[in-house]
């Protein structure tokens, strides 16, 4: 088979839309962030029960997306859950240290995320430190429970 | 009895041959030391190969990401969770069947037609001619489309997970009316670089080497008549589905299944 100029062209161009394709696969579909690193800070969470949060679950204020859920571990002290969020460096230094942290649910069937609601303290949260007033997921297996055992109460 | 016995015994023996044979085959044309025209070779063999499948691939990748999107809709609507259609999508489409799917259409297209090709060469004594001059086959012919191969196909699959979410937005949200932000940001939410995209990606790699070698070697490997031609052409496709389907199952097991 001979080799033109047109052949050449367009494998490059088949190489090229490959590389294309990929970066809109990260980018568009994983929702990949490529300054991840220096514009985000880390602020940590205990719960009670984090219910099926999972790592990546987005952090939300007012429902906007300012953050994600970097990791989450059992802390065996306390025997709670820590919850190691990132979130938009915008944010630094911007919230009050009563702020509070509630696990959500999206729709009834949706994925958990986080809420962040703003106190009204003019201590500000310093870079890694906890927020300390949380509101643990709902468990519905709970909530049927306590249901249940009042109505056998009465 | 015993005339059974060494009937299975020789096609066993046959069969350890066959694929001992494909080895040093596989080493022997990755080994060698490329030729000075072994990138233009190459290109040609991309563009027949990869270029020339594009056409395929993208359609049937547009189509199938658009019959998830309908299939998907219809039974998730029923639960009211119908926003979870492009994490369904885009989840199907990157771990299974862009790889798998890419990876039969390339059997059928170009593996079909590397082993075709090749074996008429083989057939026309064009190989053995080449010994003579001096030139080797296995670096001249076989190399070229081995490299070809490992790089389209991958390319191929890449391409084919694009168009189909493209196709699962334009019949969930253009046609169905999913919300947009909820089809990409559950989708971004639940896709994760590493674990989803570049598993799919090594994923289409294994196929490619595999589809591309079984190919190559039936068409270097087949009894050099008509009859032979047609005979290694459908071994290649047909080998090349069932290592295709059988690995699949085996690299998910591994990546996704919790075995590690």
């Amino acid at each position: 088979m001979k080799r033109s100029k047109t052949m050449e062209f367009g494998v490059g161009l088949f190489m090229l839309a490959g590389i294309l394709g990929l970066v809109f696969l990260g980018l568009k579909v994983s929702g990949l962030d490529l300054q991840r690193a220096d514009d985000t800070y880390e602020l940590r969470a205990n719960f009670a029960n984090i219910g099926g949060l999972k790592p990546r679950a987005r952090v939300t204020m007012a429902g906007v997306t300012v953050g994600r859920v970097e990791s989450i571990e059992l802390d065996t002290e306390f025997y709670d859950a820590v919850v190691v969020m990132s979130l938009d460096s915008s944010l630094a230094g911007k919230l009050p240290d009563d702020s509070t942290a509630a696990i959500l649910t999206s729709g009834l069937l949706g994925e958990q995320y986080i809420g962040l609601s703003v106190g009204g303290s003019p201590e500000m949260i310093a870079e890694g430190e906890a927020i300390r007033d949380t509101q643990s997921a709902l468990v519905l297996e709970e909530l049927i429970q306590q249901f249940v055992s009042n109505l056998t109460k009465d | 009895m015993i005339e059974r016995i060494t009937h299975m015994g020789r096609r066993g023996c046959d069969l350890l041959e066959a694929v001992g044979r494909a080895s040093i085959f596989l080493g022997q044309s990755m080994l060698g030391r490329p030729s000075a025209e072994g990138f233009s070779l190459w290109v040609a063999q991309v563009y027949a190969v990869g270029v020339l499948s594009l056409a395929i691939v993208l359609v049937s990748g547009l189509f199938i990401g658009m019959v998830l999107a309908l299939q998907g809709y219809t039974i998730l609507v029923g639960f009211g969770a119908e926003d979870a259609l492009g994490q369904m999508v885009s989840l199907a489409l990157l771990r299974e069947l862009a790889p798998v799917v890419a990876a039969l259409l390339f059997a059928g297209r170009a593996g079909s037609a590397l082993t075709a090709e090749i074996g008429l060469m083989k057939a026309t004594e064009q190989l053995t001619s080449m010994e003579m001059i001096g030139v080797d086959p296995l670096r001249r012919i076989v190399a070229p489309r081995l490299w070809a191969g490992f790089v389209s196909l991958p390319l191929l699959t890449i391409g084919f997970s694009v168009v189909g979410v493209y196709g699962g937005y334009l019949v969930g949200v253009e046609w169905l009316g999913v919300f947009e932000g909820s089809y990409w940001g559950n989708m971004q939410a639940s896709v994760g670089f590493f674990t989803d995209i570049g598993n799919g990606v090594v994923k289409s790699i294994v196929f490619a080497i595999v589809v591309t070698w079984i190919a190559v070697f039936q068409g270097y490997d087949l009894v050099p008549t008509s009859e032979g031609i047609s005979r290694a052409t459908t071994r290649t496709v047909v080998y090349s589905s069932l290592a295709v389907l059988g690995l699949d199952f085996v690299l998910t097991a591994v990546m996704f299944g919790g075995l590690s």
